[in-house]
């Protein structure tokens, strides 16, 4: 047992460090970067320019095969690669959903002369990819969807709405699943395309969350032609491309960003009671040690699956602990701070709030990471189906037509 | 990254499971729960033979020199199935506690003896019902006689000799304890069986009067040699604890398969989906946790005392929680003396309180980061 790379993970690391260590941008360079782009048409330049200049050397893909530019990488590699990349600070975030899930399903289901025409561009970053699932009426039960699209000679024609949508505003190409027919059983009656997402009729609004900020779009489609020719998969088997496009999980979840163990720490030796520091109540003691405790659990629970990974495995359902334990911690941990600062704990000026107002902060966002990328529910089902073999549960609307299906408010 | 259990030590599993699953079904433990015996001997026997007691212990003392990862493995297939043996007194606690604060001389009287299964030793700090603190310690030693009262000693009505922590100085200080080695079976020694909420590891109240006591370690670091002792132990144990809960899981889920309720298996209800992936959870978080605290005692790291407490916390939590929702998810089954269910809810509380409960490892986890920080 020790926290070793193999030889050749040795030698893998040695080298991608080398060629980041060569060409990413200085640590000085990345500080000056990041006062400057505040606003986010410069951030995707340099991002795009990054990520060219990754693609001159075969760095910017690794999962994806090399006929498509890619290293055809083992995810040990992938996730030494992000290790070593995550060490530096290059731009991320614009591409992901591009190369994780909308190139793989290119891959697989588009002609030979798209994936041609589109992925060189999409491993480069000089068009970027988004992927239109969610709707107002289906979030977890996807194939609940609404948005419909009717044959016209060689074209389709699109009405409906999808929302939650990362990177709608500034996207080139988009793939979406939709409704071909509703008096089918839901799953049955789908149909997936991909679409330019400068097409008329194509309407990006931004959401205003809870927090205020607006990091999703909804997008509404009105009359929006699509050939047929950009049509994935048969009519009718848009529920079968859609579960394809979903198995391409993200490696390595990320935890929730924000504070964590560590800044509730930090706030409670800095805050002071009636009685002395915080630190000094039991109370507070008791669960800084749980949260520890958790965060440590995630953290060696990472280090088994790079094991596993290592030892060839492939990425399977266990990674959903990573975001179901942290968000929900998250949450915990923003408004535990907030009570340490007690009847002051409702300020959210930076100016006024210790540390810049991130528990505050923490306390609006966190209730998205409970529900992006998949609820704490379908979490929790998804580890009781997929790793503790239990049965899914009973559909009621598994034979019932779509358009018979009982839809209650919207 | 190779932050798994080696080829070597798998097949040391594969073979423990075996054995444990021939010679310790739950019929093996309900037999101590129910008869006269107070441990099962007979499995005791089959473990010695197999040299599981001599596992970490150095070859030169009559070990097989392994080491600790190989007694991890162990431990969670001990935990797995309950074991009735003396198994933690003995190997985790008593033989920890010489290999770290023995003398050559004493070493080499008590290891290979443990080794080989000669003797049963044992680790007698509690002096009843709360936390054993440098004011509360009465059990004294003077002149090389030990008097006091010890309860519960866990194996204390089997342990042929027992490490017990006494006050050596008036003070109340970090300094007012030693640790000395007692013959159990020698004069001034009595013992009688305490009740605890799971008879299927025997305790006993020891009471010393003027027992011949031997020092194990410096006068005046009995507190700080028993902590060192219980960070090694507290690793060991959270295998057993990650072993036992994995069952309780297991067993829910296979109940929660086969039950029947309103026309469906209850498992297909996500009230007992969730309840069981909230059990996984805890489960890998203190299976984790675990595995860290594995590899800092076997790599001698200087985060021992944070991984032990965090191996801890986290299997405690993870055993409890398994433990009290597999009653819960047999429903009424699950509340009978007949189902298996209460052996593991007994068990995990146990296994929780026997180095210190949660509440207090978590003051020590805290401590130790602040000193940690403050370094």
């Amino acid at each position: 047992m020790d926290f070793e790379d193999t030889p050749e993970e040795a030698a893998f690391r040695a080298e991608a460090r080398a060629w980041l260590e060569a060409n990413a941008p200085s640590p000085e360079d990345a500080r000056k970067m990041g006062r400057e782009t505040t606003n986010e048409a410069e951030s995707l330049k340099r991002a795009k320019a990054w990520q060219a200049k990754k693609a001159d050397s075969n760095w910017a893909c690794l999962h994806w095969p090399k006929e498509f530019g890619g290293r055809g990488a083992t995810p040990i590699q992938r996730v030494i690669w992000e290790q070593e990349e995550s060490r530096f600070a290059v731009p991320r975030g614009f591409f992901e959903i591009g190369l994780g899930m909308c190139g793989p399903t290119m891959m697989n289901w588009s002609t030979d002369a798209q994936k041609q025409r589109y992925l060189p561009k999409m491993l480069r970053g000089e068009e970027i990819w988004c992927q239109l699932f969610s709707e107002p009426s289906a979030g977890s039960d996807v194939a609940g969807l609404r948005t419909r699209c009717e044959r016209d000679g060689d074209d389709w024609i699109i009405n409906g709405q999808k929302v939650w949508t990362s990177g709608a505003h500034y996207s080139d190409f988009g793939i979406i699943v939709t409704r071909s027919d509703p008096t089918v059983p839901k799953h049955k009656g789908l149909t997936f395309f991909f679409i330019d997402m400068k097409s008329p009729g194509v309407e990006v609004r931004p959401i205003k969350q809870i927090s205020g900020t607006s990091n999703f779009n909804e997008v509404y489609f009105t009359d929006v032609r699509v050939p047929d020719s950009q049509r994935l998969g048969k009519i009718g088997q848009g529920w079968e491309v859609s579960v394809s496009v979903l198995m391409n999980e993200r490696l390595a979840v990320g935890d929730a960003p924000g504070p964590g163990f560590d800044e509730a720490f930090a706030l409670a030796r800095e805050v002071e009671l009636e009685s002395g520091p915080a630190i000094r109540d039991s109370n507070v003691r008791q669960k800084l040690a749980d949260w520890y405790v958790q965060s440590r659990g995630l953290k060696y629970t990472k280090f088994r699956t790079i094991t596993a990974l290592s030892r060839g495995a492939v990425p399977g359902p266990e990674a959903s602990i990573t975001k179901l334990v942290s968000a929900t911690n998250l949450q915990n941990i923003a408004s535990f701070g907030m009570d340490l600062q007690d009847m002051g704990g409702s300020i959210l000026d930076p100016e006024v709030a210790p540390a810049n107002a991130i528990f505050q902060q923490a306390l609006l966002y966190s209730p998205g990471l409970r529900i992006a990328g998949g609820t704490d529910e379908i979490l929790r089902n998804i580890i009781s189906e997929r790793v503790l073999g239990m049965p899914g549960d009973i559909r009621v609307d598994k034979d019932v037509p779509y358009n018979k299906l009982p839809t209650g408010k919207a | 990254m190779n932050f798994a259990f080696s080829d070597d030590q798998n097949m040391l599993r594969d073979q423990a499971a075996k054995f444990l699953a021939a010679r310790c079904p739950t019929s093996a433990v309900r037999k101590i729960l129910e008869g006269e015996a107070t441990w099962d001997k007979a499995l005791w026997d089959g473990i010695v033979e197999l040299g599981w007691t001599g596992v970490a212990i150095p070859e030169a003392y009559g070990g097989l020199g392994l080491g600790h990862l190989e007694l991890c493995v162990l431990a969670e297939e001990l935990g797995r199935v309950l074991a009735p043996v003396p198994f933690s007194s003995s190997v985790y606690l008593a033989t920890e506690a010489l290999l770290l604060a023995g003398s050559e001389a004493q070493k080499q009287a008590w290891l290979p003896k443990l080794a080989a299964g000669e003797v049963i030793g044992t680790f007698a700090v509690a002096e009843g019902a709360h936390q054993p603190t440098s004011r509360s310690l009465a059990a004294k030693v003077e002149n090389g006689r030990l008097d006091g009262v010890k309860l519960p000693v866990p194996d204390g009505l089997i342990a042929d000799f027992a490490v017990v922590m006494a006050r050596t100085s008036t003070d109340a200080g970090a300094r007012s304890a030693s640790l000395f080695i007692v013959d159990l079976n020698g004069p001034g020694v009595t013992r009688e069986a305490v009740k605890t909420i799971d008879p299927t590891r025997n305790h006993a109240t020891i009471t010393f009067k003027g027992a011949p006591a031997e020092a194990l370690g410096g006068t005046g670091e009995g507190w700080a040699l028993s902590e060192a002792v219980f960070d090694r132990a507290a690793v060991l144990l959270s295998f057993e604890q990650v072993g036992g809960a994995q069952t309780a899981l297991d067993m829910a889920r296979e109940y929660a398969m086969g039950r029947y309720a309103f026309g469906r298996p209850i498992a297909t209800f996500q009230a007992i989906k969730h309840k069981l992936a909230d059990m996984f959870v805890a489960l890998e978080l203190g299976r984790s946790n675990a595995y860290y605290g594995a590899w800092a005692l076997a790599s001698g790291s200087a985060d021992l005392p944070v991984a032990a407490a965090g191996a801890r916390i986290a299997a405690s939590e993870a055993f409890y929680l398994a433990a009290k929702e597999n009653i819960q998810t047999h429903g009424g089954n699950g509340y009978t003396w007949a189902y298996d269910c209460h052996l593991f809810y007994r068990r995990s509380k146990l296994l929780a309180l026997t180095i210190g409960s949660a509440p207090h490892w978590k003051e020590l986890l805290i401590s130790r980061l602040e000193a940690r920080n403050a370094a």
